[in-house]
């Protein structure tokens, strides 16, 4: 049985623009790869648009990454994807503790996350980043400062609500909502802002998720995201610059 | 002291939440939590769910947040159909997908005309012209979405039995036919879904949990509507800051 985890493929995909989440951080998840040995992981390096081709499209008619193909079940959405893989394989029970209040508090986690981290922390980027880079024109002032604060305020109901004084979020040990917290506050590193700076805490919680999935691991999973400075953008096709010109009114 | 739910019917995943429990015989004390009297952020509440949000769950000591953290804990917790959550891996791997697609594409959009025609009036704000487009336009995309990659031509959202995931839907769009945008309207196999759904949830259920949001506009007309507590104003303003 062939598993096709597209990691991290196309970082700049031919956006949808109308999904700030375009950039799902969850094509780094490594959960994936990790519980899946003996499986074939078929990666795309390629270019940008490869999944608005018509081959993806018939994977995805969503065109949205990633996506999990599993002989005629076609998945898509990140959370949805790690849950199945986690039963699927029988990974190890604590990635989704089967004990109801916890197993409820991953969940609480993985609903919360959506509005509150993965939607900021990639607006972060664009703002910083993608947007000033491929339309020459940064994002006013005032949104920016209105985005950060969001972001802050949010890593702060995350220390105080799901991390307290725990390890990890369930407690002694790692699980999904730790794998889903950080590759999304990972997210802004690519514009090179780091949301880890202000709590000791999260930089140590941080460094503490990182060491269970294996640092080799993690930053191999993360090696697109931070070479994304490095990207020349004028390979960028016009249609898509477009829309993203579009995507900076939004922000006006 | 049993289950406990906090719950104010004009929120969409509070009538998901309520229209589950009740459907599946659960027994709860209701709560009621009034938003825009400050109910939310006030002393009381912060200390059931110090994210200050509802629907909220308090079972002895245990207390949850976000909607569908607690439909799926009710649904393992509760004796209730397997077909709401299904055990089987695909079928549940569907409702989740759903809830994913939802969570960026529906939440949060389909509740903006209750913002723009009767919420930020309250407090004196009028979104321009130019958002309220926007968020019809984004409300048609969904809809399309929901009938070509979920519904299809099934009988419900993620296959042929009513699941999770056509509660938080129907709760959804609910919100805008209450203000008045008919968006089933030209949508035969949505207006069909929703029938069946409403059938198989029954018309006495789905009037008790609808009856205070399908008023609403009645409400607003006849100066009803409490105004709402001024503490309550930075959360309102920063939710109609979010509006793109």
């Amino acid at each position: 049985m062939r598993q096709r985890g597209l990691l991290p493929c196309a970082l700049l995909p031919a956006i949808n623009v109308l999904c700030v989440l375009c950039l799902s951080p969850a094509s780094f998840s490594p959960t994936s790869e990790q519980n899946l040995e003996g499986q074939e992981i078929f990666r795309d390096d390629t270019a940008e648009s490869h999944h608005h081709s018509k081959e993806y499209i018939e994977i995805n008619p969503l065109k949205k990454l990633p996506s999990l193909k599993d002989g005629k079940f076609i998945l898509s959405e990140s959370v949805a994807i790690l849950f199945y893989l986690c039963r699927k394989y029988s990974t190890p029970s604590h990635w989704y503790p089967p004990d109801l209040h916890t197993r409820a508090r991953v969940d609480e986690f993985m609903a919360w996350q959506h509005t509150a981290i993965q939607l900021p922390m990639s607006r972060i980027l664009w703002i910083k980043m993608l947007i000033p880079r491929i339309t020459g024109e940064e994002v006013p002032a005032e949104k920016t400062e209105q985005m950060l604060t969001e972001v802050r305020t949010n890593m702060q109901l995350f220390e105080e609500k799901f991390l307290q004084d725990k390890m990890f979020i369930t407690g002694d040990h790692i699980s999904l909502a730790d794998l889903v917290a950080l590759v999304e506050m990972m997210q802004p590193m690519g514009g090179n802002y780091n949301v880890f700076l202000n709590s000791s805490r999260l930089a140590e919680w941080r460094m503490r998720v990182e060491l269970a999935i294996g640092s080799g691991l993690f930053w191999e999973a993360h090696d697109r995201l931070m070479k994304l400075a490095e990207w020349d953008c004028s390979t960028l096709d016009p249609m898509v610059k477009e829309k993203i010109c579009v995507l900076l009114q939004k922000f006006r | 002291m049993g289950l406990e739910l906090y719950l104010d019917l004009v929120s969409q995943p509070c009538r998901a939440v309520y229209i589950f429990a009740k459907k599946n015989g659960i027994p709860f004390e209701l709560r009621p939590v009034d938003i825009f009297r400050g109910q939310l952020v006030s002393k009381d509440f912060s200390q059931i769910n110090n994210l200050c949000k509802v629907p909220a769950l308090k079972d002895g000591d245990f207390i949850l947040s976000e909607s569908t953290a607690i439909l799926i804990y009710l649904s393992s917790k509760y004796p209730t159909a397997d077909h709401w959550y299904p055990s089987n891996l695909q079928a549940r791997a569907r409702i989740h997908e759903y809830l994913g697609w939802h969570a960026d594409c529906v939440r949060g959009t389909f509740g903006v005309p209750l913002w723009t025609q009767v919420l930020a009036p309250l407090i004196g704000v009028h979104l321009p012209e130019e958002k309220v487009q926007r968020n019809r336009a984004a409300m048609d995309r969904a809809l399309q979405e929901l009938e070509d990659k979920f519904l299809r031509d099934q009988a419900f959202l993620t296959g042929q039995h009513v699941t999770l995931a056509d509660l938080m839907a129907l709760e959804e769009l609910i919100q805008p036919v209450a203000v008045g945008f008919d968006l089933f309207e030209g949508r035969p196999k949505l207006t069909a879904w929703r029938e069946r759904l409403e059938a198989f949830l029954g018309m006495d259920l789905c009037q008790e949990t609808h009856g205070l949001i399908l008023n609403i506009l009645e409400q607003a007309a006849n100066k009803k509507i409490p105004d709402p507590a001024p503490e309550v104003y930075p959360y309102m303003l920063l939710r109609i800051s979010r509006i793109p």
